[in-house]
């Protein structure tokens, strides 16, 4: 689904990815791990073609075509969503409005009708329960005066509706207290599916017990530096990443 | 230059549609053809509008003391903008339209223009009527709106009421009791430079009159004149709102036209007596002019309530993208005790626009309160300014009023300015200003480009986000037409 082959990436004059080799199947699900700074997000960032972030060597290809040719809609369109690491508030906009204007802009994308309200609230009322969503969240403005746990499970919501092809999780267990942390892992887990892949980029190994990771990639000052199965993460969580960063 | 006043759509459209497809009655276009005056302004030349409209003879006496004044007025300058002197010796004020200068068909009316017209939804046979097609019923249209089969629908409705809705050419004839009570008691002739040339030379606007304890049954709107070339530039619309009444106006001209610079001078008077309140909201889409500032409309406006009774209210929402000057302060006079003023803005300026606008609230009277939200939204290489006055003069004994400004900048080569005037001469009163400047972010736009929404919806969506407390204080259609104006006329503004 998602191949990635030397990956070289900057912002601006600044060298951030240098190399990255991975392949993601259907079904499959990477954790990405690393210490501060590493470029994870910078990763999800060049995947979801963020304006800015430069590739300047390397390849991915997604379902078979060049990636890197496409516009950020597109790739959303394309069925690449990015939980963010920091949601974004955007005043005036209700959540629900704001979700509904996704929805209808990628179907439209697919050729399929749009959804009207009704639709729409059928929709996101299933997929809000999935994640014990309050239902005031769907009618406040985007993100705004959002609890940091709820931005994180607003995220999940935004994608369960969305139902993407690949999903790119972006530290989405940081500021959740344990409970908050099931509930998300609960969600995230009932849109696995064998057509669905995932990078759950996490700086804990605390998330992979509740998401289990069929691989999972040490990153390190722009490259991956090990790769191993979920057993390699409770090695992180143990030792830590010392002799790894240093290298 | 040729103006569509529209109104939301409702299930009357249809008919609407129905009748701006009809063919006009031949023998029509002479009759108005004969009305039109030679260009030029004089004594003589007031007295002939006057004459061939029929006036009473204090109509009369109104307009050449108002050229009289003008005569002694010159006019203001504006420092920041190259604007070219209207020579108003080569107007006609008292005009028909110019029937054969406009374009054969649509295939010569320029594609950037008639793809605006597209996106607005506006039908090809009213396309041809904005494009000023030769032979699109641009005349008749406005006489077919004036004439009495589409007029009886909604005239029967309001008659009922008592309520008076018509030209003011037709209110001087039928209620001149009522236009000499109030013509001139909001703006005199005096006001200013083009509210005196407007005061003597007016030949369009409409008229509104409700009576003691009436709630209009329906939303007035203009709609139902399209005025055709040269015409209705200087438009007057007073209303009326007699004690306990209430009545919500819709000032729609949200079709862009193309347009040499063009001055449009209109006034609007309203007053409100006790308990009274009147809504009054503005969609205002004219053509800005293109990216070099050529073309566009030159608005310069004066509105303004008197708030005359106790208890009574005045809220102005308005919704301003287009015209390539804006000089603008719709604004209440707080006479009445407990009266309210309130004023709503989005001004929306790109390329290079430049829109000064604002408000006035003169607290006259004890607990009068105002509240002023105040959104601009600055693109390209545009300027968009606040001017706000609060003023409160020594009898208005708590006094209350809250202003908050809200500048959203668009790129780097645009500005937008607060200018927050403030006059209090009764220390029992309260005013509140709050300013804030933004940008769309970069990590907005990204967010919402994640979640698939294309660059053109997204800052559409960001920006009326940014405009919601204005928006809603605009009627269900009218809002949903004016998000669309923002999205378009902010396309490409961003990236
Ligand atoms: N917009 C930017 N401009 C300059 N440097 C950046 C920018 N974004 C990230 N970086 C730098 O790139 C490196 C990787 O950052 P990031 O991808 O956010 O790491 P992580 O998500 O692993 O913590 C850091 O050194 C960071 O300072
Ligand atoms: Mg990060």
């Amino acid at each position: 689904m998602l191949k990635i082959e030397n990956l070289h990436a900057s912002v601006g004059d600044k060298a951030i990815l240098k190399g990255i080799n991975l392949e993601v199947k259907p079904g499959e699900v990477h954790a990405i791990m690393g210490p501060n700074g590493s470029g994870k997000s910078t990763l999800s960032y060049v995947l979801a073609g963020r304006d800015g972030y430069e590739v300047t060597d390397g390849s991915v290809t997604y379902n078979g075509e060049d990636l890197i040719e496409k516009d950020a809609d597109e790739r959303a369109c394309d069925g690449i969503y990015l939980a963010f690491q920091y949601p974004v508030e955007i005043p005036g906009v209700s959540n629900s409005y704001f979700l509904r204007a996704a929805v209808n802009a990628q179907r439209k994308h697919r050729g399929e009708d749009e959804l009207d309200a009704m639709g729409f609230l059928k929709l996101a009322r299933e997929k809000a329960k999935l994640l014990e969503l309050p239902d005031n969240l769907m009618h406040r403005p985007v993100n705004v005066g959002f609890s940091g746990g709820e931005k994180k499970r607003n995220e999940i919501f935004h994608m369960a509706v969305l139902e993407p092809q690949l999903c790119l999780l972006d530290e989405t267990d940081s500021g959740l207290d344990i409970d908050a942390l099931k509930t998300v892992a609960n969600g995230v887990n009932s849109l696995r599916s064998p057509d669905r892949a995932m990078i759950v980029v996490t700086h804990y190994q605390r998330l992979l017990d509740y998401i289990v990771p069929d691989q999972v990639h040490v990153l390190s000052g722009g490259k991956i530096v090990k790769s191993g199965d979920k057993d390699l993460a409770k090695q992180l969580e143990a030792e830590g990443y010392g002799d790894l960063v240093a290298a | 230059m040729e103006e569509l006043d529209r109104k939301p759509k409702t299930s009357d459209d249809d008919h609407v549609d129905e009748l701006l497809n009809r063919d006009y009655e031949a023998g029509f276009v002479t009759d108005i053809e004969s009305e039109s005056l030679p260009p030029g302004l004089d004594e003589g030349v007031i007295r002939e509008i006057s004459k061939r409209k029929e006036e009473p003879e204090f109509m009369l006496e109104f307009r050449l003391n108002a050229y009289r004044d003008w005569l002694k007025m010159t006019e203001p300058e504006w420092a920041h903008v190259n604007y070219e002197k209207v020579d108003y010796q080569s107007i006609s004020y008292f005009s028909a339209p110019k029937l054969n200068d406009g374009p054969k068909s649509l295939d010569e009316v320029d594609p950037e223009l008639l793809a605006t017209y597209e996106k607005l939804g506006i039908s090809l046979k009213e396309q041809e009527v904005l494009a000023g097609v030769q032979g699109a019923p641009k005349v008749a249209v406005d006489a077919v709106f004036d004439s009495v089969s589409v007029a009886t629908t909604f005239k029967e409705t309001l008659n009922e009421a008592g309520v008076i809705f018509c030209p003011i050419s037709e209110a001087c004839r039928e209620h001149p009791e009522l236009v000499q009570k109030y013509l001139g008691t909001v703006v005199p002739t005096s006001d200013n430079f083009f509210a005196a040339l407007n005061s003597a030379v007016f030949s369009d606007g409409s008229f509104v009159y409700i009576p003691e304890g009436v709630r209009c049954p329906m939303e007035l709107s203009t709609y139902f004149r399209i005025n055709a070339a040269n015409t209705g530039q200087f438009e007057r619309t007073i209303i009326i709102a007699d004690k306990g009444s209430y009545v919500s106006y819709l000032e729609g001209c949200t079709a862009p036209m193309r347009d040499e610079n063009q001055l449009h001078a209109a006034v609007v008077e309203l007053v409100a007596l006790d308990d009274a309140e009147i809504k009054y909201s503005t969609v205002q889409n004219w053509y800005p002019g293109d990216e070099n500032g050529k073309g566009g409309i030159y608005n310069f406006v004066t509105k303004r309530a008197d708030c005359r009774g106790v208890n009574s209210k005045v809220s102005w929402t308005q919704v301003e993208t287009g015209s390539a000057i804006t000089w603008k302060y719709p604004s209440c006079i707080l006479t009445g005790d407990n009266s309210v003023g309130e004023f709503y803005s989005v001004a929306v300026t790109n390329k290079r626009q430049e829109a000064d606008t604002g408000t006035k609230m003169i607290h006259v009277g004890k607990n009068t309160r105002s509240t002023v939200i105040s959104k601009g939204i600055s693109a390209g290489r545009s300027n968009n300014s606040y001017r706000g006055l609060i003023k409160i003069l020594p009898n208005a004994e708590g006094a209350r009023n809250y202003t908050q400004c809200d500048s959203l900048l668009m790129g780097d080569q645009c500005g937008a300015h607060t200018f927050p005037y403030i006059e209090g001469k009764n220390p029992t009163a309260q005013v509140e200003h709050e300013a804030t400047t933004s940008k769309i972010s970069e990590d907005q736009l990204f967010y919402c480009l994640q979640r698939g929404l294309s660059e053109e919806d997204a800052v559409g969506l960001i920006v009326n986000g940014f405009c919601k407390e204005v928006m809603k204080n605009l009627p269900m259609e009218f809002a949903v037409e004016a998000q669309k104006l923002l999205g378009i006329s902010l396309e490409g503004s961003v990236g």
